[in-house]
C-alpha cells in the first residue's frame, strides 16, 4: 500500500463523482474541501513553527523553552492561540479605521494565496498554473501593501518609520528573489511547477547546475529571509529602536494576524526554495543507482517536502538568533550594490550553462 | 601638593588657599568665579569633576571640584556663594566647562540658583510646572499643591538670563524645537533606553538632528532624603543609584564616612570589598555587553551575558545574602565574614569566565554585521570626553587615562599592581567598537585583579572583617570627598557635615548623567539605529543619573 496522498485524493474524487450526478456540484464541494484543507494546514503550520522556533531559539540560548503545558510544551502554542483570540482589540482614535483593519487582513490574504500555488506532495496541490513561479512571487508580494497600510494608518511615528523601512526593504529584496528565480526558470525551461518537478525527478536543480544554482539559492535565501522581516533584517520591527515598528498599535488578533503571517511566510519562503532548488517533493535520486533510488522512494513525497522546508526554516532561525541587525543604509547597500549585480550576472551564467551543457 | 597650591594661587591672585582641607580650596566672590575658572582651565585644570549646590542657611553657594587630566591626582576646589535668598544668581561657567551645562541645571532645579549666561535654564529632574526648590532648607512646597498649570509650549521653552551691555539683567527664552521638526519620543518606556530615560529626538527621515534628554522619571531625591538619615541609614540608598554597580557605590560612601571619621578598616575587609567591586564590575560589563548586542538585534548574546552574570550573583548571595545589591559593605568593614566556600567559588568562576569570554568574542566581536556597524561610527574625541566629563570605559576608549583606581588608589587597590585598560592613546579618538571592546578587556583585567586579591586574602586573619565603630557615627564638621571608579565611570561622594549625626548635604557625582549628555554630540547626523547602538555603548543606567 502506498503512503502517498494522491491515492486518497483520487478516492475522494471518485467517490464524489459516483454519489453526485451534477458535475458542478462535485467541483464546488471539492473546492470547498481544498480551501478548508489549506486553511487548516495554514493554521497548523503557523502553530508548529511557533513552537519550533521557540524550541530552537531556546536551544541556541542555553534555555529549555516551553516545557510545562503538555509533553515538551507543545500545547503551549494552543493555549497562546486561544488567549490571543480572546484578547481585546484596543481601538485607536484619530486613525483611518478601514485601512487600519484592512492592513493585517491583506497581510494574511497575501501569504494565504501563496498556499494555493504550492505543491505539497506528488499530486497534492491547489492549482497547477502554467505560470506557477510567477504567481507565487506575485501574490507573496501583496503582504507589503498590508504592512504599509498598517504603518500609515496607525498614525504613529514609530509605525510610520517602520513601514517606510519595510517598503524600502521588501521592494529591494523582491528584485533579487525574482532574479534568482529567473535563473531557475531558465534552467527548467518552464514556469509551471509540475514541469519543474518532473525535470527534477532524476536530479535536483541544485545538482544539475551546481555553480549557478548555488549562487541563486544563496541569493534567494538571503532575499527571502529579508522579505520575512526577520533578524538580521528585522528593521521594520526593530524591537530595540522602534519598539515594534509597523504593528506597534495593533493588539489582540489584529496583531495575531501579523504574527501568523510572519510564520507562514517563513514556511512559504522555505517551500518555494525547496521546490525550485531541492526538488520539492522529489526524493533524492542519483541517476544510475537504481537500488539507492528505490530506497529513497520508500519515503513518501510529502515527508521529503516538509523535511526540505524544515531544513531551510532551521537555517533561517539559525541566522536570526545569531546575527545583530543591519542598519538601513547597509541593508540597501547589500541589496543594490552586491546582490543585484550578482543575480544579474548569475542569469547570464545560467544561460551560458544551459547552452553549453 | 605645593605645586597645586601655587597653581591655584596664580589662578586666583590675592585669595587665601585654605589649609588642612582635603583638597586646596579657594573661596571666591561670584563675580570672580569666571575669571578664576578660565585661568585654571588655561593652567591645565580641564576636567570639572562635579558641581555641588549648597544651602548654607544664610546664603546659597556652589562648590566646584576641578581636576587636571595631565596630572590626574591634582584636584582643586572653588567655592562661591551669594547671600541673596530671594533671587539668587551666580555666573555660569558652561562655556568654560561644557559639563557644567547639566550640573548647573541641576543646581537651578534643586536650589533655584539662576546662572547668568546659561543658555538652557530648564528644570532637569523635577517637572517643569513644579513650584519651589526642594533642596532649600526652608522649602515648604510639599505643604501646598506643588504644581501650577502651564501649557505644553511653556514646557519647551529654554529660559536664559544674560547681562546686557548696560549691566542690566535680561530674561529671554528660546524654543527647544522648531515648529516643523519631526520630534519622536524615545522613552520613558522604551526597550533601548535602559531604564526610564526620555529622549526627544528630532529626526529628518532616519537621520538624527538633535537629542534632548529628559531626566527625572526615577528621581527619588536620595540626596535630600540622606539629609534626614544617619550615615548607616544612607547606605541602602547608595546601592540603588546605579543598581548595576551597587557594591561599588556603597563602598564609596563607606570610604567617605570612614575617611571623615578616621576609622581604620581591617585589611581583610578592604580586600573583600575590592573583590566584590571587581565582581560587580564584571557583572555590569557582561550585562552592558549583552544589552549592547541586544540593542543591535542579537538577542542570544544578551542571554549569554545574563547567564554568566548569574554565577556572580550566586557568589554574592552565598557570602552577603543579597544578589543584585549585595549590601555587604558597612561603615567600618563588612556585615559578616565571607562564606568558607567563597574562595573556591571565585576561583572556579574566573576560569569559567575566561573560557566564556572567548565564546563571546566568537559570537559577537568577529561578526561582520556587528563590526560593520561599530567600526568608524560614533566618534568621541578625548577633548570632548574631558569637556563633558564622560570618564570610565567611555573616556578610556577615547584615550583619556581616567581610572580613579589608578589616579587616587583607595582600599586594597593600593596593595596590588594592575593595568589600566586604555585604547587609542595616540589617536585620542574612540569609536563605538572601542567602547565595546574595552568592556570585554576590562572584564579580563578585573579577573586578573581578583586573582591577585585572592592571594592577598590568604594573609589576613579569618573573622577580622570589621573595625570597631561607634554606635552613633558623627563626622567632624567639614567637607569630605571620595572618588571611586564604578563600572561606568567616576562615582564620587561628597559629604558636608556640620557635626551632627545626619549629613548636612550629600551629593553623589553620577557618571551616567555625563554619559547621557554625550549622546547628542556623538549621535548628531547619524541614523536612529546608530543612536540606539551608541547609547548602549555608553552603557548608562538611569537611576544613577536621576538619583
Amino acid at each position: 500500500m502506498s503512503l502517498e496522498l494522491s491515492g486518497l485524493i483520487n478516492a475522494i474524487h471518485e467517490g464524489l463523482t459516483g454519489a453526485i450526478e451534477a458535475q458542478w456540484l462535485v467541483s464546488l464541494i471539492e473546492y470547498v474541501l481544498v480551501g478548508a484543507g489549506l486553511l487548516a494546514l495554514y493554521a497548523l503550520i503557523a502553530l508548529f513553527l511557533i513552537i519550533f522556533e521557540r524550541k530552537i531559539c531556546a536551544w541556541f540560548q542555553c534555555r529549555l523553552g516551553p516545557n510545562r503545558v503538555g509533553p515538551w510544551g507543545i500545547f503551549q502554542v494552543f493555549a497562546d492561540m486561544l488567549k490571543i483570540m480572546f484578547k481585546e482589540i484596543i481601538p485607536l482614535k484619530h486613525n483611518d479605521k478601514l485601512l487600519f483593519y484592512a492592513g493585517p487582513c491583506i497581510v494574511v490574504i497575501g501569504s494565504f494565496l501563496t498556499f494555493g500555488g504550492l505543491q505539497f506532495a506528488e499530486g497534492v496541490h491547489g492549482v497547477d498554473l502554467n505560470i506557477g513561479v510567477f504567481y507565487l512571487l506575485a501574490v507573496s508580494s501583496i503582504s507589503i501593501v498590508g504592512v504599509m497600510l498598517a504603518g500609515w494608518s496607525s498614525n504613529n511615528k514609530y509605525a510610520l518609520i517602520g513601514a517606510m523601512r519595510s517598503g524600502a526593504q521588501v521592494i529591494s529584496f523582491e528584485l533579487s528573489a525574482c532574479l534568482s528565480m529567473m535563473a531557475v526558470v531558465i534552467l527548467g525551461g518552464s514556469m509551471n511547477l509540475s514541469t519543474l518537478m518532473e525535470k527534477q525527478e532524476d536530479l535536483w536543480f541544485i545538482f544539475q547546475a551546481p555553480v549557478p544554482m548555488l549562487i541563486a539559492m544563496v541569493i534567494y535565501l538571503i532575499a527571502a529571509h529579508a522579505e520575512t522581516n526577520r533578524g538580521p533584517f528585522d528593521l521594520p520591527e526593530a524591537e530595540s529602536e522602534l519598539t515594534a515598528g509597523y504593528h506597534v498599535e495593533y493588539s489582540g488578533m489584529t496583531f495575531g494576524y501579523f504574527y501568523v503571517a510572519e510564520y507562514c511566510n517563513l514556511f512559504i519562503n522555505a517551500a518555494i526554495g525547496a521546490l525550485v532548488f531541492l526538488g520539492g517533493w522529489q526524493a533524492f535520486h542519483i541517476p544510475g543507482c537504481d537500488g539507492f533510488n528505490a530506497v529513497m522512494d520508500m519515503c513518501p513525497s510529502y515527508v521529503w517536502f516538509f523535511l526540505k522546508c524544515l531544513f531551510f526554516i532551521f537555517m533561517s532561525l539559525w541566522v536570526r538568533w545569531s546575527f545583530p541587525r543591519l542598519r538601513i543604509d547597509q541593508l540597501l547597500h547589500l541589496e543594490w550594490k552586491i546582490m543585484l549585480p550578482f543575480s544579474l550576472f548569475n542569469i547570464l551564467l545560467v544561460a551560458v550553462w544551459v547552452i553549453i551543457f | 601638593m605645593e605645586d597645586i597650591n601655587k597653581k591655584l594661587a596664580k589662578a586666583a591672585p590675592g585669595k587665601a588657599v585654605s589649609e588642612g582641607t582635603q583638597y586646596p580650596t579657594v573661596e571666591l566672590e561670584p563675580a570672580e568665579l569666571r575669571g578664576v575658572a578660565q585661568a585654571l582651565k588655561d593652567a591645565g585644570f580641564d576636567y570639572l569633576i562635579s558641581l555641588t549646590g549648597m544651602d548654607y542657611g544664610d546664603a546659597f553657594g556652589t562648590i566646584y571640584h576641578i581636576a587636571s587630566t595631565d596630572d590626574p591626582a591634582n584636584v582643586v576646589v572653588l567655592k562661591t556663594k551669594t547671600t541673596d535668598r530671594e533671587n539668587p544668581m551666580l555666573y555660569s561657567i558652561m562655556d568654560i566647562y561644557e559639563s557644567a551645562n547639566l550640573y548647573e541645571r541641576e543646581v537651578y532645579d534643586f536650589f533655584g540658583i539662576k546662572f547668568i549666561g546659561h543658555n538652557d535654564l530648564r528644570r532637569i529632574f523635577l517637572r517643569p510646572d513644579w513650584n519651589g526648590f526642594p533642596f532649600r532648607k526652608d522649602d515648604k512646597s510639599e505643604n501646598s499643591t506643588p504644581t501650577r498649570n502651564i501649557t505644553a509650549e511653556e514646557m519647551e521653552e529654554m529660559p536664559q538670563i544674560t547681562i546686557g551691555e548696560d549691566g542690566k539683567i535680561k530674561q529671554s527664552s528660546k524654543m527647544l524645537f522648531g515648529k516643523n521638526e519631526y520630534v519622536v519620543n524615545f522613552g520613558p518606556q522604551h526597550p533601548a533606553t535602559h531604564g526610564v530615560l526620555h529622549l526627544r529626538v528630532s529626526l529628518d527621515g532616519e537621520i538624527v538632528k538633535k537629542i534632548d534628554p529628559n531626566f527625572g522619571y526615577i528621581h527619588r531625591g536620595i540626596e535630600k532624603m540622606a539629609e534626614s538619615l544617619t550615615y548607616p541609614q544612607v547606605l541602602p540608598y547608595t546601592d540603588r543609584l546605579d543598581y548595576l554597580s551597587g557594591a561599588i557605590n556603597r563602598h564609596a560612601f563607606c570610604l567617605c564616612v570612614e575617611k571623615a571619621a578616621g576609622i581604620e578598616v581591617p585589611m581583610r575587609a578592604q580586600i573583600v570589598r575590592c573583590i566584590f567591586d571587581e565582581l560587580t564590575r564584571v557583572a555590569s560589563h557582561l550585562l552592558g555587553w549583552g544589552c549592547m548586542a541586544m540593542d543591535m538585534g542579537a538577542i542570544t548574546a544578551f542571554v549569554y551575558g545574563m547567564r554568566d552574570r548569574e554565577k556572580i550573583m550566586d557568589i554574592f548571595e552565598e557570602s552577603a545574602g543579597g544578589r543584585l545589591m549585595p549590601a555587604y559593605a558597612v561603615i567600618g568593614g563588612l556585615s559578616q565574614d565571607i562564606h568558607p566556600n567563597f574562595k573556591n567559588r571565585v576561583t572556579e568562576y574566573i576560569a569559567y569566565q575566561r573560557k566564556m569570554l572567548k565564546e563571546h568574542h566568537i559570537l559577537f566581536t568577529g561578526n561582520p554585521i556587528a563590526t560593520g556597524r561599530m567600526h568608524k561610527n560614533g566618534y568621541l574625541t578625548k577633548e570632548k570626553a574631558i569637556a563633558l566629563g564622560t570618564g570610565g570605559p567611555t573616556g578610556r576608549a577615547s584615550g583619556w587615562s581616567c581610572d580613579v583606581r589608578k589616579i587616587e588608589p583607595y582600599s586594597a587597590y593600593k596593595e596590588i599592581e594592575f593595568n589600566e585598560i586604555i585604547r587609542n592613546k595616540d589617536t585620542k579618538t574612540g569609536d563605538t567598537f572601542d567602547r565595546y571592546i574595552i568592556r570585554l578587556d576590562e572584564i579580563e583585567e578585573s579577573l586578573n585583579i581578583i586573582e591577585k586579591l585572592l592571594v592577598k586574602l590568604d594573609d589576613t586573619k579569618e573573622g577580622d572583617f570589621k573595625a570597631k565603630v561607634p554606635a552613633i557615627i558623627k563626622l567632624p564638621a567639614g567637607d569630605y570627598f571620595q572618588r571611586v571608579e564604578n563600572a561606568r565611570g567616576e562615582f564620587d561622594v561628597f559629604i558636608s557635615s556640620d557635626g551632627n549625626k545626619n549629613p548636612y548635604r550629600v551629593k553623589f557625582r553620577s557618571p551616567c548623567m555625563t554619559l547621557i549628555s554625550a549622546l547628542d554630540p556623538i549621535c548628531k547626523d547619524g541614523k536612529i539605529a546608530d543612536m540606539i547602538m551608541i547609547g548602549a555603548s555608553l552603557d548608562y543606567v538611569i537611576p544613577c543619573a536621576d538619583r
